[in-house]
């Protein structure tokens, strides 16, 4: 909260020193450049039990998001939602947020590079990209910080990853969800979206799979609206023609649940075709309050980057090695194990329900 | 225009004949180089700031005189440091480039996809070459010979060339790029600590620089600037000149398009997508003139000095970066408005002295 409002209060100060010097009248930027290194040390708290298990404390950790100013991201950062700062602040170390304007690795490798330079200790990046931070991410781990991704991975440029779920787990779980509210029978459909994202066409794998333990729900088609919202509403309303005994529907993309979700948002269809899969809350709430939706799933972020904040502070004390089978506890969340490729996995995915839902603004 | 007309007092004649005739006539010199007065006071400003942001970043980082940092600075901002010389002359021209940063997507992409076809480095740079010339040359021909405004023409071809960049490469990224290239983004020239985009930055900053104020290809685009019918009274190609310009422009965006590519070892359809609006806003600081005729290369070195500094020292003293948009934007908004500020104020003395209906500006006459 202060930090913000000091932060608040830095634009207009830098712009008056900017338009001063400009002006060529001054220079006298020194008496506005006292207070910012504060900001930064500003989230410890003495409270906490776990630094007594060996774990360092004070060390500089900078979260870097893909982009800021992304409400996914501030959920999964932020001490209020109980993100990677809340988990920093209880290990009692110094984490702040850094990254660019834009989600692309021109804007985001400046923060990583500053981060860097500040002196950090530790990185936890969700990655842009693969490959263009891979040079930047490999100097800073030559450099001994601890490079940590989450959310999205920079696969061997970094010493942990931390997954949100695991497409198994994904592809069966949105099955066991549909066949709970449909009684494990009826027909159903797939809206996914492009016909070649790797992605979605491994969960429908595991969906597929997973049917085969649900003899009474058979899948009649699997269509593809391209995430893109227009496409996504043609090829639902195109199911509903073709099928008219259709009991329900399962859309792993946030593109093609919401536009599913607003054909099916008709007293035709309320409550009689069930509708599922990979949602943001925020896009979903109006659905699920008026009964289209009655459960969708992804992961909470919060826990995500609570999650990430435990594991970098673990593996930069040297607590754990990032090797599979090294297991640390996170806080709140409890016990977990690395896994193979040094991936730390978050858990099965997160159920929004109309009990939990305004929970989360994302 | 007649001849004539040169006997006649300047205050007689229309604005326009007033312009077209102060540039042609043999007094052209002075007035030249009063014309050049309000500029070198501006980079004599852009000076001050670029110390005072040094001076800045040095009071409230500890890091931010380190060689590591500069190479950081450097290396952020090398593209749009050099895009921005060729935007300088354009704009100077009188025209714009809006197309700029759809160029370097272009050529990343083509880059990336010849990469992937496992065709030889050199042969690729040759490949984007051409095809900065082409993007260019379409630009330069559809302003000059087809007459369409610049603006126009180039806010077309940014949609155009990112279009084209997306058929190029579709939603594919390539990254496998040889060691010595995929590393320039974190290892400056060897036995020094320069970046190598700084590097050809200062180069073709030189170039530009005596093309510009030492030829008379450079006082002929200040004087296409300044008033193209005049310009071409006074026998310059107008035409040829500033489809050249686009064609450099092409060039030198399509070789930035290989550095961002190496740089970020990345070949994407959407590199450097909106950088158009960074490159243009580096330029109206470096004090030049949107409206033609007005601005130096040493303003452009000062305004890329001034623009990097201030976003790297800004990074460094954790200042949230959803409003360094705020700082630079302020900062362009001054680099405008303080020029025109004094032009306006000249009007208004202008006016009350001699109780006349104002005589339109430079800056409105050019506008037309």
């Amino acid at each position: 909260m202060t930090g913000s409002v000091k932060r608040a209060l830095w634009a207009p100060a830098v712009l008056l020193v900017a338009s001063a010097t400009l002006a060529a009248c001054s220079s006298s930027s020194s008496t506005s450049a006292s207070s910012s290194t504060s900001a930064s040390s500003s989230a410890s708290s003495a409270s906490s039990s776990s630094a007594a298990a060996g774990l360092k404390t004070g060390l500089k950790v900078f979260v870097i998001p893909k982009n800021l100013g992304n409400p996914y991201f501030t959920t999964a950062d932020s001490v209020q939602s109980g993100g990677a700062l809340a988990a920093l602040s209880q290990l009692g170390e110094s984490g702040s947020e850094t990254s660019g304007t834009a989600a692309t690795p021109a804007s985001q490798l400046p923060a990583i590079q500053a981060a860097i330079t500040k002196g950090a200790n530790v990185l936890i990046v969700s990655a842009t990209d693969p490959s263009a931070l891979c040079p930047t991410l490999q100097s800073a781990m030559a450099k001994g910080i601890t490079v940590v991704t989450y959310d999205s991975d920079a696969p061997t440029c970094r010493n942990m990853f931390i997954n949100q779920a695991s497409t198994a787990e994904i592809g069966t779980s949105e099955v066991d969800v549909l066949a709970k509210q449909i009684n494990s029978s009826g027909d159903i459909a797939i809206v996914s979206a492009a016909a070649s994202a790797t992605n979605q066409n491994a969960w429908i794998g595991y969906m597929k799979q997973q049917l085969k333990k649900y003899p009474n729900m058979h899948l009649v088609s699997t269509v593809y609206g391209n995430d893109d919202p227009t496409t996504a509403t043609q090829v639902t309303q195109g199911l509903l023609q073709h099928y008219p005994n259709l009991k329900g529907i399962i859309s792993p993309t946030t593109v093609g649940i919401l536009a599913a979700a607003q054909v099916l948002d008709t007293a035709k269809y309320r409550g009689k075709i069930a509708l599922t899969g990979l949602g943001t809350p925020d896009s979903l709430k109006k659905f699920v309050a008026d009964g289209t939706v009655q459960s969708f799933e992804l992961w909470n972020p919060a826990n995500l980057g609570y999650l990430a904040g435990y594991a970098a502070v673990n593996l930069a004390s040297k607590k754990i090695t990032n090797s599979a089978g090294q297991s640390f506890t996170a806080g709140k969340l409890g016990s977990f194990t690395v896994g193979a490729d040094s991936t730390v996995l978050l858990g099965p995915p997160f159920v929004f329900t109309k009990a939990n839902i305004n929970q989360f603004n994302f | 225009m007649e001849p004539d007309q040169n006997a006649v007092p300047p205050g007689s004649l229309p604005p326009e004949k007033t312009e077209a005739r102060r540039a042609s006539s043999p007094r052209r010199a002075n007035g030249l180089r009063s014309a050049l007065q309000p500029a070198l006071r501006w980079e004599t400003g852009l000076a001050i700031a670029a110390v005072a942001v040094v001076v800045f970043g040095a009071l409230t980082s500890s890091q931010f005189l380190t060689s590591g940092n500069f190479f950081n600075m450097g290396v952020s901002s090398g593209e749009i440091a050099i895009m921005a010389l060729p935007m300088t002359l354009i704009i100077i021209s009188g025209e714009i480039d809006l197309s700029v940063a759809s160029i370097l997507g272009m050529s990343s992409a083509m880059l990336g996809f010849l990469w992937s076809k496992h065709w030889p480095i050199l042969a690729i740079f040759v490949v984007l070459a051409v095809l900065g010339v082409v993007a260019g040359l379409f630009n330069g021909l559809l302003v000059t010979r087809v007459g369409l405004p610049s603006l126009a023409v180039t806010i077309g071809t940014l949609g155009l060339y990112r279009g084209i960049a997306l058929i190029i490469l579709g939603s594919n990224t390539v990254s496998n790029f040889p060691a010595p290239y995929n590393r320039i983004g974190v290892n400056p020239i060897p036995h020094t600590n320069i970046p190598y985009s700084v590097a050809i930055f200062i180069v073709l900053a030189v170039i530009f620089g005596v093309v510009l104020h030492a030829t008379a290809t450079g006082r002929s685009i200040y004087a296409m600037g300044a008033s193209p019918e005049a310009a071409l009274f006074a026998g310059i190609r107008v035409k040829r000149v500033k489809t050249m310009l686009f064609v450099v422009s092409g060039v030198v965006c399509s070789m930035a398009g290989a550095l961002w590519t190496f740089r970020l070892s990345t070949a994407v359809w959407n590199n450097a997508i909106g950088v158009e609006l960074s490159v243009v806003a580096v330029v109206l600081l470096a004090g030049v003139s949107i409206f033609g005729g007005k601005g130096s290369i040493i303003g452009v070195v000062l305004a890329v000095i001034v623009f990097a500094g201030l976003q790297n020292a800004l990074l460094l003293t954790n200042f949230n970066q959803e409003a360094t948009g705020i700082v630079t934007g302020g900062l362009l908004l001054i680099s405008v408005f303080v020029p025109n500020a004094a032009a306006l104020l000249g009007r208004a003395r202008g006016l009350a002295i001699s109780r006349r209906p104002a005589p339109r500006s430079a800056i409105g006459a050019a506008n037309e």
